[in-house]
Parts: structure tokens; C-alpha cells; sequence
């Protein structure tokens, strides 16, 4: 991989072809470049190769979940200063403190329109520090307000 | 014994006799000194034969043998009568054979000239008889015909005379013949007297051996003293305790000492002189066991010329006496307590019995009642006023009783438990009663009397039978009640099963909802997303034609997806996995915050809002999310059902109920009264056409309602079609935490 450009590199992890592929567009429309993963292992895996700026994480995944994922990944040293965003359906109470349990530095609820997320991850990145020891937000427009 | 003395001859008792005796035969001494010489020795010979002589008889026989040699005298008879007999008795004969000792003389036979002549000491002669006449003048003798003399025997001054001499021979008797009968007179009087004396002693010694055996018959010690105490006679009793050989041991003896000086100081001169013969209390020692004794003495003093005088004291043992009254008074004692507690135990027992509800008959061992309490008596004794009736059912429980009783006197038994079938005495009706009898046995063992007691079994009995249809109800009430019990845990079991299955199918619905709502949002996640990104000109700049159809495709994707939330959050109420988070805010704050997220709307509907919060408006403690939820519900609502005008927030306090009302008024369409409270249920539109005026799910009240319950507050409505709407929100000021 080549150094970074002035793109910020986003790993974005859906097993939603359709949505991956929306939002992918749409980042890269907005000036993104992303880097796809299908599951949690291929995520792990994807996020040491490519040192993305930031992660998109669903956290309902075939093979391994969203929530195991995030936790491997800030527990490996390599990957651990890389800020998580959680994007989910998942509605239910309780969804996000899992996430942050897991986490995860922000949780953003689908559905989410592309331009949300977008505001979403520029915000987290051009947070004066953008690692995860910052609080979690929640953030999207449709976003439920329970 | 001077029988050989010469005495004068008896005085003469009358002038009848007819010679004088001595002097005659001393004339005819003095007629020939040969003869007198002959004739003393004679006398002597007569004397020495009479001297050693005591038998009567014999003496007759000497004597009249010397009559016949002497004085020529030949048969002769001597009578004598012996003392106490009516008769005289032949004891001696001379010249006459044996045959005259059967003759005798009785002197009752007062015709009989010998007896006048013995009786009245007179000598009669009696001459031979010439001729019958002079026969029969004559007493019948063993002389037959003879002439003879009857002499009188006896000495003078005698009261009767000794006995008579039948002498034969001529009318004139000899002289020396009345010298002879004084002699032998005096002998038969010496000898008679002799006999008398001996009889006498023997008779003395008889007496002295009875009174002996009478003393020694008696157990109290008699003793009789002299004057120094020293012992004349005793009787035996009194030698055991004042006499002891020299075999008796030492301990024996000492006592016996002793004995003597007690009795010689208790009858000294001086005691007795002084007390004369009183009776004083003797304490002695018994030799034989060495226990105390104690005596009443009795002494008395007895003056005797002869034999000078002399103490007889009886002894009169009192120890058993004084023990025996001393016993006598315990026992009187005894008795006297024992017959106050027997009739206080009467008292007590006829109290007890009569208390007893219960007859109790005490009958005797011959079957007679000898006791039986009032309500025995009610049973068996015939009242005064009692009817035929009463008296023949009084009379047949006599007889069931008696015969019960009879039937226990015979039997071994101890106890016997029995039914008696009577007859109440007043209505006649059964009375089946329980009888329980109990022998009272003496110390002896002998049968005194049966206790009864009888039990009236009716009430019992009424009981057992009423008991009995009790126990029938109870077991049918039992069966039913097990019936019903197993019916109703059947049912519960199905409800319970029902109820598992309920809640089961509850959380599937509100998982299959949950899930449901993540499956939609997915796609319509993709749909909105592409939309947007067509809209914002991703693809190109589109034709105004299809922005604004895909306007149209965004509103109604956005539409979906806010039926889709309001839908999981009933779901999630219902579910109660809805969770509150109670905190403390400011109300007018929340307010203002609803109205900034409401104002686009606000904006492009041309509507003014107004907030009315008074100063004083305390903090509310509630889910602030919620309230905000329903507040913004209210409002939106407001804003799309009013076309002009203006809509109103107000909060008040009501400090009465502790609680707070947040109402919004608008200046809408209003809602009829009848629809008021529909607009609450679920899907609910008052429009339900398919083109409706108004957008919105319809869930929106319905949620509202359900946050409000589940904080403890209530939404109200007041309406009027055409002027407006007011929904008022109430809360408790201080809710559950």
C-alpha cells in the first residue's frame, strides 16, 4: 500500500452487498478512498493491510461479528488507534452499549443516508484527536431518538 | 386333861331323881371295909382302863364290861347319839348277842319313854311286864321282858345329854352305878370334845389352804407385815417380787432388795400412821425383766390381841392400768378425730355426689340402696304427683336396674360396664343409659356395696347419629370440593399452560418485530441512500420532472421507515423492554428544545407558537426522552392540523395533586366528540380513506398515551369541531424512580 494521500482511507465492513456498494460510491464521490470488507475476519485482516483512517463496522456479520471484530482490532496495537464506527440496524436498546463495550468510538444508526455518514466520519476525523479514547457519539439523521 | 379328877356331882337338876349317888355308896363302903377296898380298885381299874382311850366304843365296852363284873349287871346297852343325828345308835352291849347293834332310837319318836328319858335327863325304870297292857306301856329293847333301868349319859351343865345306858336289873340300882355314870359321862364328854376340837382343826386347815389358794388366785401381790414391815404372808404373786432364793441370779436378787426396802419405807409405822389406809402409788422393779412396776399400794393395819398387829397391803399393778387408760384415752382421741374426719369425708362425698349431673346409685351387698344422688333419684323413686304412667315407668327402671345390680352382685367381676335401657320418669320416652358399677370391697375383702353410676347415652347417641350425617356431608362436600379442586387445577394447568404459550407468543411477536424492523430498515436503508445520492446529483443533474418523483420516492421511503420505528416502539412498550431513565430537568427548557426541533415546520406552515411557563414552574422528575417524545408528538400534531392560527404551550402546577399539566392548544380542525377517544387506539386516522389529507401513521397518540401510562401520567383531550383541540399531558411532579 502506498503511503496515504490526501484521501482518508475508510474501511467500510457490510455484509449487505447493496448498502457496501451505496456507500462506497458515495464515499468515494465525496472524496473517500475504500477499502471493503464482507465479515468481521476479513475486516481484521483488511484493516492491518490497508491502515485505513477510520472503520465502518456493522455489527450484525456472518463469521464473526461486529462486536468480536472491534474488540480485536483495539486490542491489536497495529490497528487499536484506528477510531470505529458502528453502523447498525439494529434499533433495540442496548445495541450501542454493547458496541462500546466492544469499542467502538461512535455508533450510527442505519438507516443512515450517505451524505449522514459522510458528516459523520469527517467529523470524527477532523476531531483534534481522533482516537478512540474520544466519547462515542451517536450520530445520522433518521437515527432513533431512544 | 384332868379326866381322872374327882368332881362333884351334877347339881341336881330337879328333885325327881331318885337317889343321890356317892353317899349311898359310901354308906355301903362303909359297911364292909373288904368291899370298899374292892370297889376302889375297882373305880381305878376302871380309870387306868379309860386312860388313853379316845373311841367311844370303846370305852362303852370297858365300861359296860365293868358294870357286869362289877356290879353284877348283866346285859346292858349304850347309846349314843352322834353329833347332828336325829337317833341314838347302839355303840356298845354286854350280855346281849350281835344282833342289838342294829337297834336304835329315833327321837322324834316323842311316845317312846326312852326318848323322855333321854331328853329330859331322867332314869326310868322299866319292870318286867305281867300282862300285855304293861307290854305295850314299854319300849321295845333288845332286853325283850326284862326289867331294866334307862340312865341318862351326859355331864351337867350340858345342853344335851350324851347318850343313854339300857341297864337290866332290879328296880333298885347299886349305888357305885352313878359314880360310873358320871365317870364315864365325864369320858364320853372328853372324848366327844376331842372329836369336836379335831373336827375343828381339820376344818381350820381346810379353810387356811382355801384361803391361801383364794390369795394366790388373786394376781395383785397381797402381803401381810408386821409392824417393821418384815414379811408374815404373801401370797405368790407378791413372792416373785419380794422373795428370792439363793439359785436366783445376782440381778434377781438386787431387784428384790430393792422390792423389800421400797415396801418396808412405804409401809414404815410412821407412813402408815400418818395416812391411815391410803392408797399410794408403789414404784417397784420387776425381777424378772428389771422393767418399772407400778402399783397402787393399799395398805391396812390390823389389830389383833394375840397376835399383835400386823399391815395388809394389796398391791394394785397400775403400769398396764395407767398404760391401758393412757390407751384408752388415745384411742377415744383416735376416734374422736377419726369420726370428725369421717363426717367431714361424708359431708364431702354427699356434696360431690350431688353435684354430679350424673345418678349415682350406692347399693348395699344385699341389693337394698343404701345411697343415691337427686338426679338417681328423679330416675328411680316415684314423685308425689306422679301419674300411673310415671309411676309404671319409675317402677320398670327400678327393675332394669336392680337386675343390672343383681346380675353384678353375683358375678366375679370388679367393674362392670353395661347399657340399661330406661325410661325417662317424665316423658316415658327411651333413655338408654351407660351403666359403670364398682365393688367397694372392706378390708376384709367382703362385698359392702356397688357404686353406680349411670351416663345418659341419649345426647351421646344424638350426637354420634347427628356426627354420622355430618361425616356424610362432610365426605360428599370432600368429593365435590376434590372434584372441583381437581377440576379447577386442570384449568389452572391449562391456563398456566395457556399463559406460558401466551408469553411465549408475546416475545416471539415482539422479537419477530425487532427483527422484522432491522430486516426493513436494510433495504429501505439502500433505497433512501440511493435516492438521496440520485437527488444530490450523484448519477448527473437530473431532469425537474424526476427530482421530483424522486422526491416523491424519498417522502414515502421516509414515511415507511417512521411507520417502521413508531411500530417498534409499541412493540418494545409492550414488551417492557423499553427502559425509563428518571432524572430532574427544567421544564421550559425541554419546551424550547421541542419547539427548535419542530421550527422548519413551524417556518413553512406560517403558524405562530407560543409558550406560556410561569416563573414559579417547579423542576420535573420524569424520563425526560419520553416526556420530549410526547411533547413533540403533541406539537407536530398541532401543526399539521391547523391551517391558521396558532398553537399553545402551557405548563401549570397543581400543587394539590403534586402534579404538573403540559397542555397544547391549537386553532386546528378539532375533533368531534364521538371520535375523542378513538384517536388514541392503534392505526387510527379519523380519516381512513387511502388519499388522506393528512400524512402520519396513526400510531402517534396511541404511543403517546402508552409513554404517559408507563410514567405514571395520563393525555386527556378537549375538543370543538372547527375552533381547535387541546391535549393536555399530566405528570406527577416527583415520578417513580
Amino acid at each position: 500500500m502506498s503511503t496515504k494521500p490526501d484521501r482518508p482511507r475508510v474501511l467500510l465492513v457490510d455484509d449487505y452487498p447493496d448498502a457496501r456498494e451505496m456507500y462506497t460510491e458515495y464515499l468515494e464521490f465525496s472524496g473517500f478512498e475504500v477499502v471493503e470488507a464482507g465479515n468481521g475476519m476479513e475486516a481484521l485482516q483488511k484493516a492491518v493491510e490497508a491502515q485505513p483512517d477510520i472503520i465502518l463496522m456493522d455489527l450484525s456479520l456472518p463469521v464473526m461479528d461486529g462486536w468480536e471484530a472491534t474488540r480485536r482490532l483495539k486490542a491489536d496495537e497495529r490497528t487499536a488507534a484506528i477510531p470505529v464506527v458502528a453502523l447498525t440496524g439494529h434499533a433495540l436498546a442496548g445495541i450501542s452499549e454493547g458496541a462500546k463495550k466492544a469499542g467502538c468510538d461512535a455508533f450510527v444508526t442505519k438507516p443512515c443516508l450517505p451524505e449522514d455518514l459522510v458528516r459523520e466520519i469527517r467529523r470524527i476525523l477532523d476531531s483534534p484527536s481522533s482516537t478512540s479514547t474520544k466519547k462515542p457519539r451517536r450520530s445520522g439523521k433518521y437515527a432513533k431518538t431512544s | 386333861m384332868d379326866v381322872g379328877a374327882p368332881r362333884r356331882p351334877a347339881a341336881r337338876r330337879n328333885g325327881s331323881v331318885p337317889y343321890t349317888g356317892v353317899p349311898r355308896v359310901r354308906v355301903a363302903v362303909g359297911e364292909s371295909a373288904g368291899d370298899d377296898v374292892d370297889l376302889l380298885a375297882a373305880r381305878v381299874r376302871l380309870l387306868e382302863a379309860f386312860v388313853g382311850r379316845s373311841e367311844i366304843a370303846d370305852c362303852a365296852n370297858i365300861g359296860l364290861q365293868w358294870l357286869g363284873e362289877v356290879l353284877g349287871i348283866r346285859q346292858s346297852i349304850c347309846l349314843i347319839r352322834p353329833e347332828g343325828e336325829p337317833s341314838l345308835f347302839v355303840v356298845a352291849a354286854y350280855g346281849l348277842g350281835s344282833a342289838v347293834t342294829s337297834f336304835s332310837v329315833s327321837l322324834e319318836d316323842w311316845r317312846n319313854p326312852l326318848v323322855a328319858a333321854y331328853i329330859n335327863r331322867k332314869e326310868l325304870f322299866f319292870p318286867t311286864p305281867h300282862s300285855a297292857a304293861d307290854r305295850k306301856r314299854r319300849p321295845v329293847t333288845p332286853l325283850e321282858d326284862a326289867a331294866f333301868h334307862a340312865v341318862p349319859l351326859g355331864i351337867a351343865g350340858s345342853e344335851e345329854g350324851a347318850g343313854l345306858l339300857l341297864l337290866e336289873g332290879v328296880a333298885a340300882p347299886p349305888p357305885e352305878l352313878h359314880w360310873f355314870v358320871a365317870v364315864f359321862s365325864q369320858k364320853l364328854d372328853q372324848i366327844l370334845r376331842q372329836q369336836v376340837l379335831a373336827e375343828g382343826d381339820r376344818k381350820q386347815g381346810r379353810e387356811r389352804t382355801l384361803l391361801y389358794n383364794i390369795i394366790n388366785a388373786v394376781s395383785d401381790p397381797i402381803l401381810l407385815t408386821d409392824t417393821e414391815g418384815r414379811l408374815l404372808i404373801a401370797n405368790a404373786r407378791a413372792l416373785t417380787l419380794f422373795t428370792a432364793s439363793e439359785e436366783e441370779n445376782e440381778g434377781r436378787r438386787s431387784a428384790v432388795r430393792m422390792n423389800n426396802m421400797l415396801l418396808s419405807s412405804a409401809l414404815s409405822s410412821k407412813a402408815i400412821e400418818e395416812t391411815g389406809s391410803a392408797r399410794r402409788e408403789l414404784l417397784l422393779v420387776n425381777p424378772v425383766d428389771g422393767s418399772d412396776l407400778v402399783f397402787e399400794l393399799l395398805s391396812t393395819v390390823t389389830e389383833d390381841p394375840r397376835q399383835g398387829s400386823g399391815v395388809v397391803s394389796i398391791l394394785r399393778n397400775v403400769t398396764d392400768l395407767r398404760r391401758a387408760s393412757e390407751e384408752i384415752e388415745e384411742n377415744y382421741r383416735k376416734m374422736r378425730i377419726a369420726e370428725v374426719q369421717a363426717r367431714a369425708e361424708s359431708d364431702r362425698l354427699n356434696l360431690i355426689i350431688d353435684s354430679v349431673a350424673d345418678p349415682i346409685v350406692v347399693t348395699d351387698a344385699g341389693g337394698g340402696t343404701s345411697l343415691m344422688n337427686e338426679p338417681a333419684e328423679r330416675l328411680f323413686t316415684i314423685p308425689v304427683d306422679a301419674s300411673a304412667i310415671e309411676q309404671r315407668w319409675v317402677q320398670a327402671n327400678d327393675a332394669h336396674f336392680s337386675s343390672f345390680i343383681a346380675g353384678m352382685l353375683v358375678s366375679a367381676d370388679q367393674r362392670r360396664v353395661g347399657e340399661i335401657g330406661l325410661s325417662d320418669p317424665r316423658t316415658g320416652e327411651p333413655m338408654p343409659v351407660e351403666a359403670i358399677a364398682g365393688k367397694v370391697l372392706s378390708e376384709h375383702g367382703e362385698l359392702t356395696a356397688v357404686v353406680t353410676i349411670l351416663h345418659d347415652r341419649r345426647e351421646a347417641l344424638e350426637k354420634a347419629r347427628l356426627y354420622s350425617q355430618l361425616q356424610v356431608a362432610a365426605d360428599e362436600l370432600e368429593r365435590k370440593i376434590q372434584a372441583a379442586t381437581a377440576d379447577i387445577a386442570q384449568q389452572n394447568e391449562l391456563l398456566r399452560r395457556q399463559a406460558i404459550e401466551l408469553e411465549q407468543a408475546s416475545a416471539l411477536k415482539s422479537q419477530f418485530l425487532a427483527n422484522m424492523s432491522h430486516e426493513f430498515r436494510t433495504p429501505l436503508n439502500a433505497m433512501l441512500g440511493y435516492t438521496s445520492m440520485l437527488l444530490q446529483g450523484v448519477a448527473g443533474a437530473l431532469e425537474p420532472p424526476v427530482k421530483r418523483q424522486l422526491g416523491r420516492i424519498e417522502s414515502n421511503g421516509r414515511h415507511l421507515l417512521t411507520i417502521i420505528n413508531e411500530i417498534l416502539d409499541i412493540s418494545r412498550i409492550e414488551a417492557g423492554r423499553m427502559p425509563l431513565q428518571i432524572s430532574t430537568f427544567k421544564v421550559p427548557d425541554l419546551v424550547s428544545e421541542v419547539k427548535a426541533e419542530l421550527e422548519p415546520i413551524i417556518m413553512q406552515r406560517k403558524l405562530s407558537v407560543t409558550i406560556e411557563m410561569p416563573r414559579d414552574l417547579v423542576p420535573l422528575t420524569s424520563d425526560r426522552q419520553k416526556v420530549k417524545q410526547i411533547l413533540l408528538n403533541l406539537l407536530s400534531n398541532a401543526l399539521k392540523f391547523t391551517h391558521q392560527g396558532g398553537v399553545t404551550i402551557a405548563g401549570r402546577r397543581n400543587a394539590r395533586d403534586r402534579t404538573m399539566t403540559l397542555s397544547v392548544s391549537d386553532t386546528g380542525i378539532g375533533i368531534a366528540q364521538a371520535d375523542q377517544d378513538r384517536i388514541f387506539e392503534d392505526f387510527r386516522q379519523l380519516d381512513n380513506s387511502p388519499t388522506r389529507a393528512y400524512g402520519g401513521t396513526g400510531l402517534g397518540l396511541s404511543i403517546c398515551r402508552r409513554l404517559a401510562q408507563m410514567l405514571d401520567g395520563r393525555i386527556s383531550v378537549q375538543s370543538q369541531v372547527g375552533k381547535g383541540s387541546t391535549f393536555t399531558l399530566t405528570l406527577p411532579t416527583k415520578g417513580r424512580k
